[in-house]
């Protein structure tokens, strides 16, 4: 436990998700084209109705339609160092940083943290903004899970990650590969404490945020058409010069080898979620076992 | 054939021209003897002033270089009785990722190394250093099997990075890495990792979360290729030497980022020209490392690595 032990509570920020006005009364379906208005897309929890593509999702709206009733806080995070390498392109990253932060209006990074309950069972969740910087994780990133995971451990709450990443940040050049490591080590410490680590794997988790945390849930379910995977779909076409199979790095072609639990359509993943955690955290009553049926191998499976 | 990078022409003529020189002398002509003497001196004196300011762009080169010494190399060279362990239990053996036990200096380990294959015929047979899922899944079970038997753990890294290829992510190439960096961080064993040439992103880092991580003077550490990094960035292949500099991947920056333990010198013109030297030198630097390492318990070993791990990141260029 020592390497917790320098933990300080985070300041609290609080609030509930406010409701925003939207910049656009219509967005086009990347999957089907079809224009779709914002109220009925709201609904719809983002999904279009015409052919049920998952848009991506700002995470104050993930974290409102996680958590009951909507309602949760959102924790201020450790500040970190801010572009350590002095990465310049053909632009500075500071400058690309500090642009993106003023878009955004007030988020820091790429990464929220927030608790609350899940189907009455505290939770922390930590939700990736794919449109900060492609949700790329860097430093604050990194710090951003392992707040979310000393969260869980000091309130006896289940961590629930929900990647929307293209990997690492590229601009934070071998320290965003270290929170490779470092994020699987936040994973370790929620396991650890015996609290369970769920993952939610939205569109898209690949490179350096699927081979770590990603990859490492007690559960993990996956939104529908997610594009999930290691190596990029392009870098692989230019090594193996052929074309992919369809349907190639999608939440069902992962299922399909093994590598998801389940493929859930986002009307109903609160409820999927809260049943998971229900069925891990609440146990029912000690005495079950005692009153169960003396011979209950005779009408499990094995006489079907 | 030896081969010669870009900047080292100068050095393929002075050779070229001593090796002539040689030829026609049987070592009894004075004249010709000076004449040797005086152009060795001349290679010198070009590698010393050309290797004591490489560029960023220059270190990946010799980094990659095909003469270099690869991991079978050093496995060969410093690690006695080494009994190779194939295959991950599951699916396939991927020599990628070559791994088993041996004797470092007399004490058992547990060895495991990329390698990229040396001619043509090795370079496949190793798939170029790059590993398959089976690759990490093999390199986490036998550092199980180290740490099942209290056997320290050596890895020497030099890939490109992970296959990237449809088998490779149909059998979870993520999950595998993620997988091996879990592993590395969980033994409660000495862990000490070698950049020896190329350290590429998930590839590297899946062998390299040790308590130790040393590296090569000329070796490079990075989250990206430069050309992968200058293709997404600045759009175009051509920018390659520019994403070197600003990526920082030399060991002297990941010394002074905290990313790296110490910096292994490598011989007057790189580990290519002195593979014997040059081993020799990582065997001293590993051999250091383990010795402080082996006065620590299982808990505080795995405790140390981890918290050094969450410290990285504090401190900038
Ligand atoms: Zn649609």
């Amino acid at each position: 436990m020592s390497w917790l032990t320098n933990f300080v509570l985070p300041k609290i920020r609080a609030v509930v998700a406010k409701k925003e006005v939207p910049d656009n009364l219509w967005h086009k379906c990347p999957g089907c084209g079809q224009m779709l208005f914002h109220r009925e897309l709201e609904a719809n929890l983002h999904v279009c109705a015409a052919c049920g593509h998952h848009l991506r999702l700002a995470p104050e709206k993930r974290l409102a339609m996680l958590f009951d009733d909507g309602k949760y806080t959102v924790i201020e995070l450790p500040k970190t160092i801010v572009d350590p390498l002095k990465f310049r392109d053909r632009k500075r990253y500071a400058d690309r940083l500090k642009e993106v932060q003023g878009a955004k209006s007030g988020a820091r990074d790429a990464a929220l943290v927030a608790h609350g309950t899940v189907g009455g069972v505290a939770a922390v969740v930590c939700a990736f903004d794919f449109g900060f910087m492609g949700g790329s994780m860097g430093i604050a990133v990194g710090e951003a899970l392992l707040a979310a995971a000393r969260l869980a451990v000091l309130q006896e709450a289940a961590l629930i990650a929900v990647p929307s990443s293209g990997g690492a940040r590229m601009q934070e050049g071998i320290l965003s590969l270290m929170q490779m490591p470092r994020t699987t080590l936040a994973v370790e410490m929620v396991k650890e404490a015996g609290r369970p680590y769920l993952v939610i794997l939205a569109d898209p988790t690949t490179g350096g945020v699927s081979a770590s945390f990603a990859m490492l849930g007690d559960v993990t379910l996956a939104e529908p058409g997610a594009v999930i995977g290691f190596a990029g779909a392009r870098v692989i076409e230019e090594t193996i010069r052929e074309k992919l199979p369809e349907g190639f790095q999608r939440a069902e072609y992962l299922l399909e080898h093994g590598m998801v639990d389940l493929v859930v359509h986002r009307r109903d993943l609160k409820a999927t979620l809260e049943r998971i955690l229900g069925l891990l955290c609440r146990k029912g009553p000690p005495a079950l076992a005692a009153i169960a049926p003396p011979h209950t191998s005779e009408r499990g499976w094995d006489r079907a | 054939m030896r081969h010669f990078l870009d900047f080292e022409q100068p050095l393929a003529e002075l050779e070229g021209k001593i090796e002539e020189l040689r030829h026609i002398s049987d070592g009894g002509d004075l004249n010709i003897a000076e004449e040797v003497g005086r152009l060795e001196a001349k290679v010198e004196k070009f590698l010393r002033q050309t290797y004591a300011k490489l560029t960023p762009w220059q270190k990946v080169q010799i980094a990659r270089h095909p003469d270099r010494p690869h991991g079978g190399d050093y496995l060969g060279r410093l690690i006695a009785d080494f009994t190779p362990l194939a295959g991950d239990r599951t699916f396939a053996e991927d020599r990628a990722i070559i791994g088993g036990l041996g004797r470092f200096r007399g004490r058992s380990v547990v060895a495991i190394a990329h390698e990229k294959g040396a001619d043509t015929k090795t370079r496949v047979r190793h798939n170029f250093g790059m590993a398959r899922p089976e690759g990490y899944r093999k390199a986490r079970r036998l550092m199980e099997l180290a740490d099942r038997f209290k056997l320290p753990v050596l890895t020497f890294v030099d890939t490109a990075g992970a296959y990237p290829g449809v088998d490779a992510e149909a059998r979870g190439q993520a999950e595998a890495i993620a997988r091996a960096i879990e592993a590395c961080l969980d033994i409660h064993v000495p862990l000490i990792a070698t950049v020896i040439g190329e350290g590429g992103s998930g590839g590297a880092i899946a062998l390299a979360a040790g308590n130790v991580v040393l590296m090569l003077e000329h070796a490079i550490y990075s989250v990206i290729s430069p050309e992968g990094c200058a293709s997404i960035l600045w759009r175009s292949g051509e920018n390659a030497r520019d994403a070197a500099e600003a990526l920082r991947l030399t060991a002297q920056d990941l010394l002074r980022l905290n990313v790296i333990d110490a910096i292994v010198p490598e011989p007057l013109g790189g580990a290519h020209r002195a593979h014997e030297a040059a081993i020799a030198a990582t065997g001293d630097a590993i051999e250091k490392a383990l010795l402080s390492l082996l006065k620590l318990d299982g808990p505080s070993l795995r405790t140390a690595r981890r918290t050094k791990f969450l410290q990285i990141g504090t401190r900038g260029i």
